[in-house]
């Protein structure tokens, strides 16, 4: 009895809204950038704000202190929060009153060593995009790949032998050989479960983890000491790939500074994502199959045709992350490859809403996070990890909206703003 | 004595709606009070108040002369008030005495059921009222008349006398009605009372003992049947005088637009749905096709525009087998589609309004060049069709689904109507919608028939299909009972051939 009437008040409360009166002019206009990024960054201070709480509670000089009295525990872990954070941000992103100073100064070996942090965080972002993209394309058109790690390795495993076995070619060539090599190898390994999906209905979710674990091992056999792809030094990783293949540097000849092309290359693949889901024709389609597929059906689109073309674009994404990360940074692919990028993406797609922008700004972020938890680690002690328990903070938050808005007593959205970003198990 | 149930002053607002503006309600013991208003009049709102789901942001409930707070369901069947949903809320697969038995199961020894109880318990009840239902079956296999009566049931079962029946005709034959009326007859005979939604004018008529008329969230008369006829309260529900017969001249029908010949179609269950069905619709008619819901109606029409496939059977359309032909090369042959769920199929909800409106000529000219879709063709035509087709939005890029009802078929009938077609297809083109939104679709689909295209119309609203149709054919379980000229259609005749009862 109880259940049902909480379940017809729930129908009610939903489709009270729709069923209404006439809505007043104006009352449903966008609501802004400010608005669509305010719950987002309350989340990000929350999490933030508790990863404090626990780097002070894991801090034995603080537990020390409290002994000692309770202003001097609260005082002292002040001061381990604000050496780790502090360590964080300038990881993260410089430290400003340095940058300027070197600015001023227009010693070049001053100005690098004072953007590197930020020089590095936008390398770390530059994977994050593309994978991120990848997912969020996925949601768009109502597919949830689960695979961007997957289709990370084999698109990994095809740049890199193209980089490598191909000789003699001109970089205007190769590089873009190379890239396009990629883009094939993750399109390919993501229509795979796209094709399943929409020829038998096998849900990609169960069929994208399915050959995440191939692509794992496919590698690890590929890239083993005596792996076909080896480099036959004895270790586990493929051979350099030729310099024709490399993703200029944006400060040539400065090793440190590891930041590449790849960057733009993400920043163009962004404003091509936006463009094609909200500008032509097939991103009209995939948005359609995403939203409604019955609609869809209804109103002549092919629904499965759009499921694998979403899935073989998400995949091409996906790969573009592997191709830029081995053609930038690496010169190699390594057997132990994973970084996570593609689970990360995930995350990534959820915070940024899966609006392409938004998940640049997300990968913005998830970049910035780990180049300064790397700083941190070195100068204040935290271990790496808490940035672990800050994304993973910043992912429930995001989730789960309301608990950010009772703790911020923020006005409930309007109806119709949010984006349903993933339909259920089941959904179509 | 107190009236029963006495709302005063009920307001309800919603953000940038007044849902509910300052309502007054009595209801006098062993009455029938009708609550009469478009959709999205606030009527809903209203009961959903009483029943406790919402909470009203002023306003006084008194039940039996004092003062109730009723703050959730719970609270309002301790009240003896029970509420019967559009929507049934019952397990299909359990028994009617489970149904009823559920929240409130009467325990033997601790820990056992005891359905026996439960179940003489329900028959008195059902002896009592005349309801006529047999505890033992199973719910899935009653007909929906009946599932009403279990839910009707339900509320006996827990003891309410004040009833509250959402739009319960909404789903039931013309028979059907004509026994919930009885039962509701006798309901009140015994002292119940009971609050009763719609907005059919003529049941509100034979039912009632007072009406009261809602209008965008205002009460805006209180009146008796004897005092008023249809077309006085249609223009009290929509504030102004209301044609209620769809204006039209005699048909004139062409050439034979679509043919369709042994048709056999199956359904979800993969059992038959559409058993050889043949007919014919000639361009310049409008051909309605009655019957109760679930006759095999909604899988003809999903055959007919290829969005299930055909088993067996002809489909000419202007005299190409479009038989298992793409929905695509179909809504190109020219058939328009208005269809049966507007939410689920017509419409992508969160799209503005713009967007629905190219729905399916999104790829084609002025729409899209290549790849490339027009922003200013897509506004251009937004503009002029909500214009043109009086679709009320705040802006063309609202999101559809903010929309009424009403106004949300209206950004399907624009879609469907403006495009040039020979075949128009309406699956119940004015369920659940006001009688302003109801009078204009039906003008739409006349205008297009007059034009010269071949019209078919589905509608369980026999209503609707005789003002509406020339020739009306009747569906029952998969096979087409009777054809009609709807000159010659009674309501008693529909209502045999729906019922499955031939006659000569």
């Amino acid at each position: 009895m109880d259940d049902k009437t909480v379940a017809s008040a729930i129908a009610n409360a939903v489709q009270q809204p729709k069923s209404g009166a006439p809505t007043p002019k104006g009352q449903h206009r966008r609501g802004g950038w400010l608005r669509q990024l305010l719950v987002p960054l309350l989340a990000i201070i929350t999490a933030l704000i508790l990863g404090a709480l626990v780097i002070a509670f894991t801090d034995e000089s603080v537990f020390q202190a409290f002994g000692g009295g309770f202003g001097r525990g609260v005082g002292q872990a002040f001061s381990v929060i604000g050496r780790a954070y502090g360590a964080f941000f300038s990881g993260a992103f410089g430290n400003p009153v340095r940058i300027i100073s070197a600015l001023i100064s227009g010693q070049g070996a001053q100005i690098r060593r004072a953007i590197y942090p930020l020089m590095e965080t936008l390398r770390i972002s530059t994977p994050y995009i593309f994978a991120g993209l990848a997912v969020a394309l996925g949601f768009q058109g109502g597919v949830f790949n689960i695979g961007a790690e997957g289709q990370y390795f084999i698109a990994g495993l095809v740049t890199v032998f193209v980089g490598y076995a191909i000789k003699g070619l001109p970089a205007i060539v190769h590089l873009p050989l190379a890239l396009l090599a990629g883009v094939v190898g993750g399109g390919l390994w993501g229509a795979i479960p796209g094709y399943l999906k929409a020829k038998t209905g096998a849900h990609e979710v169960i069929n994208t983890i399915m050959l995440n674990y191939i692509a794992f091992r496919l590698a690890e056999f590929m890239l083993d000491a005596n792996g076909l792809m080896a480099r036959g030094d004895g270790r586990p990783v493929s051979p350099e790939i030729q310099p024709s293949a490399y993703l200029p540097q944006f400060f040539p000849n400065q090793v440190e500074l590891r930041v590449n092309v790849g960057f733009f290359l993400a920043l163009a693949a962004a404003a091509l994502v936006w463009w094609l889901l909200y500008k032509t024709t097939l991103g009209y389609e995939i948005r359609t199959v995403g939203a409604n597929p019955r609609a869809a059906r209804y109103a002549g689109m092919s629904v499965a045709r759009t499921i694998v073309i979403t899935m073989a674009l998400s995949g091409a994404l996906a790969g573009l992350s592997a191709s830029t990360d081995i053609l930038g940074v690496l010169h190699y692919m390594p057997n132990a490859f994973s970084s996570g990028y593609g689970f990360d993406a995930i995350a990534l797609a959820l915070l940024g809403k899966s609006h392409p922008f938004g998940v640049v700004l997300a990968s913005l972020l998830f970049g910035a996070l780990r180049a300064g938890a790397q700083n941190m680690q070195g100068i204040a002690q935290v271990p790496v990890d808490l940035t672990s328990i800050v994304q993973g903070l910043i992912i429930v938050f995001i989730a789960a909206p309301e608990i950010i808005r009772k703790l911020y007593r923020l006005r409930q959205p309007v109806e119709g703003e949010e984006l349903v970003t993933v339909r259920g198990w089941g959904g179509a | 004595m107190p009236p029963v149930l006495q709302l005063r002053g009920i307001t309800k607002r919603f953000p940038g709606v007044l849902a509910n503006d300052h309502i007054d309600l009595e209801l006098e013991q062993g009455q029938v009070l009708a609550l009469l208003g478009e959709n999205g009049a606030g009527k809903s709102t209203l009961m959903n108040i009483l029943y406790g789901l919402y909470h009203p942001d002023e306003g006084e409930i008194y039940v039996r002369g004092e003062k109730a707070d009723i703050q959730g369901p719970s609270d309002a069947i301790k009240l003896g008030i029970g509420m019967v949903h559009q929507h049934f809320m019952l397990v299909p697969v359990l028994t009617v005495t489970e149904n009823v038995m559920l929240g409130m199961e009467s325990i033997r020894n601790g820990i056992v059921l005891d359905r026996a109880k439960a179940a003489r318990r329900i028959r008195d009840i059902s002896d009592q009222y005349g309801l006529e239902v047999d505890p033992e079956a199973t719910v899935e296999d009653l007909p929906v008349g009946i599932q009403q009566r279990v839910e009707i049931i339900k509320l006996l079962y827990r003891n309410a006398d004040i009833l509250i029946l959402d739009e319960p005709t909404a789903v039931l034959t013309p028979q059907e009605v004509m026994g919930l009326i009885a039962v509701i007859r006798s309901l009140v005979a015994q002292g119940k009372s009971v609050v009763f939604i719609s907005h059919k004018l003529k049941e509100v008529l034979e039912l009632s003992d007072r009406i009261v008329v809602l209008r965008r969230g205002r009460s805006v008369g209180a009146t008796t049947p004897a005092e008023s006829d249809e077309r006085s309260l249609a223009s009290m529900m929509v504030g102004r005088d209301v044609i209620l017969e769809v204006p039209k001249g005699p048909a004139n029908p062409g050439d034979v637009v679509l043919d369709v010949r042994d048709l056999v179609v199956k359904g979800d269950q993969n059992k038959v749905a559409v058993s050889g069905v043949s007919f014919q619709v000639r361009g310049g008619e409008i051909v309605g096709v009655a019957g109760v819901q679930g006759n095999g109606q909604t899988e003809l029409i999903e055959a007919l525009t290829g969005l299930r496939a055909v088993e067996s059977g002809r489909v000419e359309l202007g005299g190409r087998d479009v038989a298992n032909a793409s929905p695509r090369s179909i809504t190109e042959d020219g058939t328009a589609h208005v269809p049966e769920d507007r939410q689920r199929d017509g419409l992508v909800l969160g799209y503005s309004v713009a967007d629905n409106l190219i729905l399916n000529t999104y790829y084609l000219a002025p729409i899209a060049k290549g790849l490339a879709m027009q922003e200013a063709a897509i506004t251009d035509r937004a503009d002029r069709l909500i214009k043109e087709y009086d679709v009320r939005t705040p802006t063309p890029l609202t999101p559809a689904g903010n929309l009424s009802g009403g106004n949300q078929q209206k950004v399907i009938v624009a879609r469907e109507l403006s495009r040039p077609v020979k075949l128009t297809i309406a699956s119940q083109p004015t369920r659940g919608l006001d009688v302003g939104s109801i009078e204009y679709i039906h003008s739409q689909l006349v205008k297009k028939r007059d034009e010269g295209a071949a019209v078919i119309v589905v509608s369980a609203e026999l209503d609707e299909v005789m003002a509406l149709a020339d020739r009306i054919l009747v569906m029952y379980e998969g096979r087409i009972m009777g054809a009609l000229d709807a000159a010659a259609a009674t309501k008693e005749s529909l209502g045999m051939l729906m019922a499955g009862v031939a006659t000569e």
